[in-house]
């Protein structure tokens, strides 16, 4: 005997048509995954979309340096005659790797150090949030600058010096939901059901961080992508001639202001990413309608 | 037939250390204070009381949530006070919490909610899906629900959801706290049908805690009123209801908003002091002042 | 009928949210004479609320829509007056108790303070001059009013330094400040344990008899509607179902839903039959 009609009948309006709805009224949201579709795309499609793919390496042209931009040259050429539409394209690649590679370190260590503090409480929470405590008070450019001066200053290195401090962010973000979610009655039931830690953390309080997560991310990409512009620019990122927003922001403003292009069309760019990560970011807040996150 | 209850709590504590600025304890808050009681297999206890009552922190203590300060919970005749959080503990009691908006997880579907006990008790896993339909089927809900989403669900259906977990273990005792205050009355009324249901088809036994005395009146057996951590009566409800004795008691019926003159005529009469109904402490202490001898 | 101090009639609203139209009160008409207690009730979804809200002016549009119908206050079309004149009714001649004694208090301001500036407003809407001196004084006064019995102490404290129910006091002594003829209270008490409900409900009835307001109760429980108000309008599903002077209509419900509403309810002197009932329309 099924008898459910009677009860206040709720109308099944599916999750993904609400956020889809949601989201493609939100400008902001829209625009920001736009801007990260296209640059993901051209960094994934470099070698076929950009006219001289060539330009990549130490090609030098000396009859077509610093010519301006023009039909040919998109947005002009360089000190050593190559395409810097060609090579800014290709440097998107250096950045998208370097914001995969930090938050594919940094989020899933923060995450797990979060949980494990905000769940257990305890000792297990006064070591890691006190660790978090002393990582967040060295800036990561700094780090980063004491790193590469010891070791040798190239991307893997800055990679590293970034990753080192970036979990803590998200591990205080974690810590903080995770605390609110530990007194939930959902949680406190799956205890009483005897299910195991193990359960309760991922399957109970990790599905519900993550669209806090992912706002998080999002946000943190555009960042790292600053961090390690900055990090080329004052040269203890990627070396030449491997192209690099950062570095060709640097090369290119020796020549300022008379070729203008080498070093302002590239700092747009790192604009654009930049600001495409956070345009969706704020974007996915909205739609999730998650606080607190930066 | 043994006359073994079901549930036997026995002079249980909870005091919560109250602390000074420096950290140092200066003192305790009594939140449960000696509290004893007996139910009976397949009876309904009912315990009410207000905020601050305590209510909450015993059924807490119950499910090994909270340690007591003092004092046993025997089981079916088996103390559990020290097995509290074990695996075996929860094959024995279950409860079904007050909120249904946040008793179940709003990312795991009906089904993967329900196949949590199931999972930590080893249920095989081929049956699993099975005994989920069949446990929705015990509180009338479809099969189908098993792919859905709690926000799809009303308040009393989530509730129905939670009484199906509660029930995937076959515990001996379920806890009901105040498990239709947030629901309408109608829903409520169709809840507390499948809980009688239930209740005589698998022979539960159930502490029921609310502050509905009206509900209590109609659900409960027995009942305990519940005032600053003590049970101040306790009886059959008929009893306690018809023949309030303790003031407390007698104010928490008067109180009770109704909807006929026979209810009306059964509340009991509570004077008004300063042309309105006194508090509980307030009524508590003029009851005291007037047992103290008259100055010579 | 138009003697009224509040006249609802034929109203309709529908909500429009994402794409889809709901019709959430279709053609509600009610009455609520001067100096009477009138109960608004139903449950979840019957559309008491928006009902409430229309009267108020507090719905948001879009996603509400007032599709139909009148509201008709002192017999001035609320609908059609100006908003600066449908403004100066609103919290003064019409006033409204809510139902959070938490959310509805600003928790970093004091009572005298909150009071002071809602009476400020008030003032100047009515285009009414008074003194900050005379407005803290008017502010003691109604807070005694709703037996509070140190209203200095009251005035100067935090909302988090009161209880519940001295919480709830406070929102009907800010209903209370301009002398309002109307009362409309959202499900006052709710929140609060049954004995202070109860205390709440008596002053809420005497304030009410006494000084000759109009009350417009919005509850969903059947028993307060009988401790507050004389006549009742039932709502399901946005329709009033049946209305008529509360002790005959609770005891001789004609509509099926009024009936099986009635009979859900758990009876103090028990006798509720649990288990395998008749499912409610």
């Amino acid at each position: 005997m099924v008898d459910v009609a009677s009860e206040t009948p709720v109308r099944r309006i599916s999750n993904a048509y609400q956020n889809w709805y949601r989201f493609s009224r939100n400008p902001t949201a829209v625009i920001g995954a736009l801007i990260v579709t296209l640059v993901v795309l051209a960094a994934i499609l470099a070698p076929w979309i950009t006219p001289y793919p060539e330009h990549v390496g130490a090609v030098v042209n000396f009859r077509a340096r610093h010519l301006p931009p023009s039909a040919e040259y998109w947005f002009g050429t360089d000190n050593v005659g190559r395409d810097i539409f060609t090579r800014v394209i290709f440097g998107l690649r250096i950045s998208l790797l370097l914001a995969l590679v930090v938050l594919g370190t940094a989020v899933p260590i923060g995450t797990m150090l979060g949980l494990l503090a905000g769940y257990f409480g305890g000792w297990v929470e006064i070591v890691i949030m006190r660790l978090t405590d002393i990582a967040l008070a060295i800036p990561p450019l700094v780090m980063a600058l004491a790193v590469t001066a010891v070791l040798s200053p190239d991307l893997v290195n800055s990679m590293l010096a970034i990753a080192a401090l970036w979990w803590t962010w998200h591990t205080r973000l974690i810590y903080s939901i995770t605390r609110q979610l530990r007194t939930q009655e959902f949680v406190e039931a799956a205890e009483t059901l005897g299910a195991s830690k193990f359960h309760i953390l991922f399957r109970e309080i990790l599905p519900n961080c993550v669209s806090a997560l992912s706002v998080k991310t999002s946000l943190d990409a555009g960042f790292v992508i600053l961090v390690g512009a900055s990090l080329s620019f004052l040269g203890l990122g990627i070396q030449p001639p491997t192209p690099d927003l950062g570095t060709m922001v640097a090369s290119g403003s020796a020549f300022l202001p008379d070729y203008w292009w080498e070093s302002v069309l590239p700092g747009c760019a790192i604009l654009v990413v930049a600001l495409g990560f956070n345009l969706l970011g704020d974007g996915l807040r909205d739609l999730f309608d998650v606080e607190d996150v930066r | 037939m043994t006359a073994r209850p079901m549930l036997e709590l026995v002079g249980l504590s909870k005091h919560f250390p109250v602390r000074s600025p420096f950290g140092r304890i200066t003192g305790a808050v009594r939140a449960v204070d000696t509290v004893s009681l007996t139910i009976p297999r397949g009876g309904v206890y009912g315990l009410a009381g207000e905020s601050g009552s305590g209510k909450s922190t015993i059924a807490r203590m119950i499910m090994g949530l909270t340690r007591p300060t003092a004092g046993d919970i025997l089981l079916d005749g088996e103390n559990i006070t020290g097995q509290a959080g074990t695996r075996a503990y929860g094959r024995k009691v279950q409860m079904v919490f007050q909120n249904p908006g946040s008793s179940l997880n709003p990312r795991r579907t009906i089904g993967q909610s329900i196949a949590v006990p199931l999972e930590a008790h080893a249920y095989p896993r081929a049956g699993r899906a099975a005994r989920i339909g069949e446990l929705l089927d015990m509180v009338q809900l479809p099969a189908d629900f098993a792919r859905r989403y709690p926000h799809e669900l009303s308040g009393g259906q989530k509730q129905r959801v939670a009484i199906a977990r509660a029930l995937a273990v076959a515990p001996k005792l379920i806890v009901l706290d105040e498990p239709t205050s947030a629901l309408d009355v109608s829903v409520q009324a169709r809840l507390i049908d499948l809980l009688v249901d239930l209740g005589r088809q698998l022979e539960l036994t159930y502490l029921f805690i609310s502050h509905d005395l009206s509900l209590m009146r109609n659900f409960a057996e027995e009942v305990g009123v519940l005032y600053l951590g003590r049970i101040v009566e306790t009886g059959p409800t008929a009893s306690v209801f018809e023949h309030p004795a303790h003031d407390y008691t007698r104010l928490l019926l008067a109180s009770v908003p109704v909807i006929s003159a026979e209810e009306e005529a059964m509340r009991p009469r509570i004077e008004l002091i300063d042309g309105e109904i006194p508090t509980a402490e307030k009524l508590l202490a003029r009851r005291q002042a007037s047992h103290l001898p008259q100055d010579p | 009928m138009s003697e009224a101090l509040l006249s609802v009639r034929d109203l309709s609203v529908e909500f429009v949210t994402y794409g889809q139209t709901n019709k959430v009160l279709r053609g509600v008409s009610l009455d609520v004479p001067a100096h009477s207690q009138v109960a608004l009730v139903g449950e979840s979804g019957s559309g008491k609320s928006v009902t409430m809200k229309a009267i108020m002016g507090l719905l948001r549009s879009p996603p509400a829509r007032i599709t139909g119908g009148q509201l008709l206050y002192d017999g001035r079309d609320l609908q059609t007056l100006p908003h600066r004149e449908r403004l100066k009714l609103r919290g003064t001649s019409m006033s409204m108790v809510f139902q959070d004694p938490m959310s509805s208090l600003n928790p970093v301001f004091t009572i005298g303070d909150q009071m002071g500036t809602i009476l400020k407003y008030a003032d100047r809407r009515l285009g009414r001059v008074r003194s900050g001196r005379e407005r803290q004084a008017r502010v003691q006064e109604v807070l005694s009013q709703v037996r509070m019995r140190e209203p200095e102490r009251v005035a100067r404290s935090y909302p988090i330094m009161l209880s519940g129910g001295m919480r709830q006091r406070v929102l009907i002594a800010m209903a209370l400040l301009s002398e309002p003829r109307l009362l409309i209270a959202d499900e006052p008490g709710t929140a609060l344990d049954v004995t202070t409900q109860a205390q709440i409900l008596k002053l809420l009835k005497d304030l009410v008899e006494a000084r000759g307001l109009a009350l417009m109760m919005i509850t969903h429980n059947l028993g307060v509607v009988r401790e507050t108000s004389s006549y009742v309008y039932v709502m399901n599903k946005g329709v009033v179902v049946e209305h008529g002077p509360t002790a005959e209509l609770f005891a001789a419900p004609r509509d099926a839903y009024t009936q099986a509403l009635i009979a859900a309810v758990p009876r103090l002197t028990g006798g509720t039959r649990f288990g395998r009932r008749e499912a409610i329309p």
